[in-house]
């Protein structure tokens, strides 16, 4: 068959796709049914030991018990994501109808706002909240020097920091694809709204809301699917006790060296992407107002 | 004069396989050296892709293009010795006026000096003398025009295609381009194709007028000829206003329908008036005037029901609803298949 | 007369609380990076001693070597071939299972959770025996930087007319020509712009690095977290601080070169 120029320039992308996205991705899928090495690694053995793992745990002869630590971490991580998730569109959305509503000039200079912190160092902003939470941080010192507490307060190493540093990281993924939508809606309709007696809570809820749809869709999947698959926050906020998905992978891959497991963890992660991106589709909703 | 251009038999089609669109239809045309040809009709007629295909922006599906003789239907665009005026000007905004204009004899591979000296010559020739230095975005919707014929000619084409060219422009910068364009093809003794949707552009520019008609010619000939001598009742409606009448309602022993332009009739006001030329006579009723300064229409609806127009150089004492007659001028009345 | 209902009372508060949430850790780090006291967070005044010292750490300096030796490498290969993959699926001529296959995989790395793209290509590397130390990273920094190289080169080439290549072509210049002086000039704020944030985001990336690099190849993101596991110091703060006002350089210039129009 002959290329056409077209698709010869598209080859590069094909092939470094194909190979270092790909493949790794179906690499992962397939060391999911394997048996793990202890050394790391798999074991070149078909098995279902990695899916198990999500419900039972073997013993010393291998005989399989009913373990729920996995599952609780599963629920655990996943009931933090969507409280995050929930924050964030509680957050997001008035921030977005904030910005859509600014005069065009102030707008450009509110996405660029947005936006700098999502394309600075999330490891270094995480971390700083350690600065500000610990004991001896910002805010218990303020709160001390006040004289409104007397002892420190445990800010750090519990579920809510782990979700407040969540919330941090993602927030602007859920800002961004509402206000695209926000902006895009046609804001005569509000005035022909008001003009025909509407209250403010009415033109929210049957026309705003209506609109901005395809940005709280877009918007609740791009938070949603990287909070679940976390690391740095529950690594650096949550000290280690507050799990989400993507500190049980780390670990899988790491200390506990169960790649099989990990692997599945992954697929599973995977599947939730698929699906985000099922949903996106369907909305017509692209990632341009995040990436562009 | 002997033939620049022939195009022969030259299909175009769009669209998809199962569903295809002939955007030009089995078509054929000569274009004759030195002349001012125009490609006229609507707005989907075929005549831009007709345009494009001679440029080499797209390739015909069957036919031949004879440029002096020479098939060029196989050439890419870069390789054909014609230019283009696009409708957007396309003028590259990020190079200078100088360095759009010497774009085509710098991809040519031309000395530098020629292209400078060139270059001058055709910015003298728009008298655009001082703009060299300037970008694009700084000029006007006019002097945009006159880069972009500028970068055309200077590769002295044997053709220049001119696409809609003049329609982005103001309705009085409009008329003096139109003037210009005639100027510089005199000048330049270089054969110009020119697409319009616009009739009065067209007759007033052109030494021969295309019209067409769903990738088809319609008609081809002066302008006298498709203004005068329609072929058909398409060509007769797309250049200026013609009425169109049954040959009874004439009093007329024949069939069909009969054409007249509005300024082909006069418009008898008083019982017993004789117009200047004898000819066909006609009762009706006086619907409405309209008042164009030089030019007055008056809306006549005849006996038999049919409306026509009539055009005076006066404004006559006449009210609506008034009796009046309508006197054709035997000569000019046309009869076309419809 | 009516209040506008455009303004909701409340939102402008959330907005700028919202917005104050979102800058206070980066002020957090800059602040302390400029503490002369040794206990991070106990202010005991201004003092420019940590960037110094943070410029003179070794393991520092080898780590921002790497780091940008990676990012420059991702960047220039990352943005070629975002280069090439936009002009292909810009013009006809691409199949349209190949073209909904490429937009899968443009957008499959910005959706899939960066861990999981961390273990799987750990995983491949270790699986096809690839041990070529800072070409690892390097590999898998070129993979999530064509996506972002991609979006505003592909948003460039939408505002560029149809028209300009083709009278580029009409005035005898071949396709490469007509590419070489017409179409990439006017790519360029695009390109670049693409280049720049492909260039901080492979500079920022942390978890995809610290999963595939090899002990010594470590960059300064992966550096920093090591020491801030071990204990936050003021140098941190100020190596730290020294990161994010360069990325917030390099958004801004992004943002600057973009906003310039075609036409």
């Amino acid at each position: 068959m002959r290329l056409s120029s077209g698709t010869k320039l598209l080859l590069p992308f094909l092939a470094v796709m194909t190979v270092f996205f790909m493949a790794p991705l179906c690499i992962a899928l397939g060391y999911s049914f394997m048996a793990p090495d202890p050394m790391g690694g798999v074991k070149p053995a078909f098995s279902l030991s990695g899916y198990q793992q999500f419900l039972y745990s073997a013993d010393l002869d291998g005989n399989l018990q009913w373990d729920t630590r996995y599952l609780e971490i599963i629920f655990g991580s996943t009931k933090l994501a969507v409280m995050a998730t929930l924050a964030c569109l509680l957050i997001g959305f008035p921030m977005a109808w904030f910005m859509a509503t600014r005069p065009a000039h102030q707008r450009d200079a509110w996405m660029i706002l947005i936006t700098i912190p999502f394309w600075t160092n999330l490891l270094i902003r995480t971390y700083a909240w350690i600065l500000i939470l610990r004991s001896n941080g910002l805010v218990n010192r303020g709160l001390l020097e006040t004289g409104i507490i007397d002892a420190p307060l445990e800010l750090l190493y519990n579920p809510y920091a782990v979700g407040m540093g969540l919330v941090y990281s993602y927030l602007p993924f859920m800002i961004l694809p509402i206000y695209s939508s926000l902006e895009r809606m046609d804001w005569r309709l509000v005035e022909a709204a008001q003009d025909l007696y509407a209250t403010r809570l009415r033109i929210l809820w049957h026309v705003v809301l209506p609109a901005s749809v395809p940005g709280i869709v877009g918007g609740t999947i791009l938070v949603f699917i990287p909070t679940i698959g976390s690391f740095l926050a529950a690594n650096l906020l949550g000290g280690g006790r507050n799990m989400m998905l993507g500190n049980l992978i780390e670990n899988q891959f790491g200390m506990a060296r169960n790649w099989p497991f990990g692997a599945a963890i992954s697929v599973l992660l995977i599947a939730f992407v698929m699906i985000g991106l099922m949903l996106i589709a369907r909305r017509g909703q692209g990632l341009k107002g995040v990436v562009g | 004069m002997s033939d620049r251009l022939v195009i022969q038999s030259v299909t175009k089609f769009f669209g998809s396989a199962q569903n295809p669109v002939r955007a030009v239809d089995d078509l054929s045309l000569n274009v004759r050296e030195n002349e001012f040809f125009t490609l006229l009709g609507p707005s989907g007629c075929g005549k831009t892709t007709l345009l494009r295909l001679i440029a080499g922006l797209e390739s015909c599906d069957t036919g031949k293009i004879l440029l002096d003789g020479v098939d060029i239907a196989g050439l890419p665009a870069n390789k054909r010795p014609v230019n283009t005026v696009f409708q957007s000007y396309a003028l590259f905004p990020h190079m200078t006026v100088a360095d759009n204009i010497g774009f085509g004899m710098s991809m040519q591979g031309k000395d530098a000096k020629d292209i400078e000296k060139a270059t001058a010559d055709a910015l003298a020739l728009m008298r655009m003398e001082n703009f060299g230095a300037r970008y694009p975005s700084e000029l006007s919707g006019g002097q945009q025009q006159r880069v972009a014929l500028a970068r055309a000619l200077v590769n002295r084409p044997k053709i220049l295609l001119l696409d809609e060219s003049l329609s982005a422009l103001d309705y009085k910068l409009r008329k003096d381009m139109q003037i210009e364009l005639k100027r510089l093809q005199r000048e330049t003794e270089i054969t110009f194709i020119f697409v319009t949707h616009d009739q009065e552009e067209a007759l007033s520019m052109s030494d021969r007028i295309a019209v067409m008609e769903r990738g088809r010619i319609g008609q081809l000939g002066t302008p006298q000829e498709i203004y005068h001598r329609p072929v058909s009742r398409y060509v007769a409606d797309f250049i200026g206003i013609c009425n169109f009448v049954a040959a009874p309602s004439l009093g007329l022993s024949e069939s069909g329908h009969i054409g007249f332009r509005p300024e082909d009739a006069t418009l008898l006001i008083r019982e017993g008036q004789q117009p200047d030329v004898a000819g066909p006579i006609v009762h009706g009723k006086l619907d409405a005037l309209s008042y164009h300064g030089a030019v007055t229409y008056y809306q006549v609806t005849l006996d038999s029901g049919e409306t026509v127009t009539v055009a005076d150089h006066e404004k006559l004492p006449v009210g609506v609803d008034a009796r009046v007659r309508v006197a054709l001028l035997p000569d000019m009345l046309i009869r076309c298949a419809s | 007369m009516k209040a506008n209902p455009k303004n909701m009372p409340g939102f402008g508060l959330v907005t700028w609380l919202g917005l104050a949430f979102l800058y206070l850790p980066i002020f957090a780090v800059i602040a302390f990076s400029f503490n002369s006291g040794r206990l991070v967070t106990v202010w005991e005044g201004f003092s420019f001693e940590w960037y110094p010292r943070a410029l003179g750490n070794h393991d520092l300096q080898r780590a921002t070597m790497n780091s940008l030796i990676v990012a420059v490498g991702a960047t220039f290969i990352g943005t070629v071939i975002a280069l090439a993959a936009a002009l292909a699926l810009h013009g006809g001529g691409v199949p349209k299972p190949v073209k909904t296959a490429s937009y899968t995989m443009m957008a499959l790395p910005l959706l899939v959770p960066e861990i999981v793209i961390a273990v799987t290509t750990m995983a491949f590397f270790a699986a096809i025996n690839l041990r070529l130390g800072l070409i690892n990273v390097l590999i898998a920094h070129i993979v999530f930087c064509i996506p972002f190289a991609y979006a505003p080169i592909r948003a460039r080439i939408a505002t560029i007319p149809k028209s300009m290549s083709e009278a580029a072509k009409d005035l005898y210049a071949d396709e490469w020509q007509a590419f070489r002086h017409v179409t990439l000039p006017l790519l360029t704020p695009g390109i670049f712009s693409g280049a720049l944030l492909a260039f901080i985001t492979s500079l920022d990336d942390f978890i995809i690095t610290l999963m595939v690099a090899p002990p010594g190849a470590s960059t300064l993101p992966v550096e920093i977290y090591s020491k801030v596991k071990r204990g936050i110091t003021p140098e941190i703060n100020a190596a730290a601080s020294m990161l994010l006002a360069f990325s917030i350089f390099i958004v801004l210039l992004s943002y600057i070169i973009n906003r310039k129009k075609v036409i």
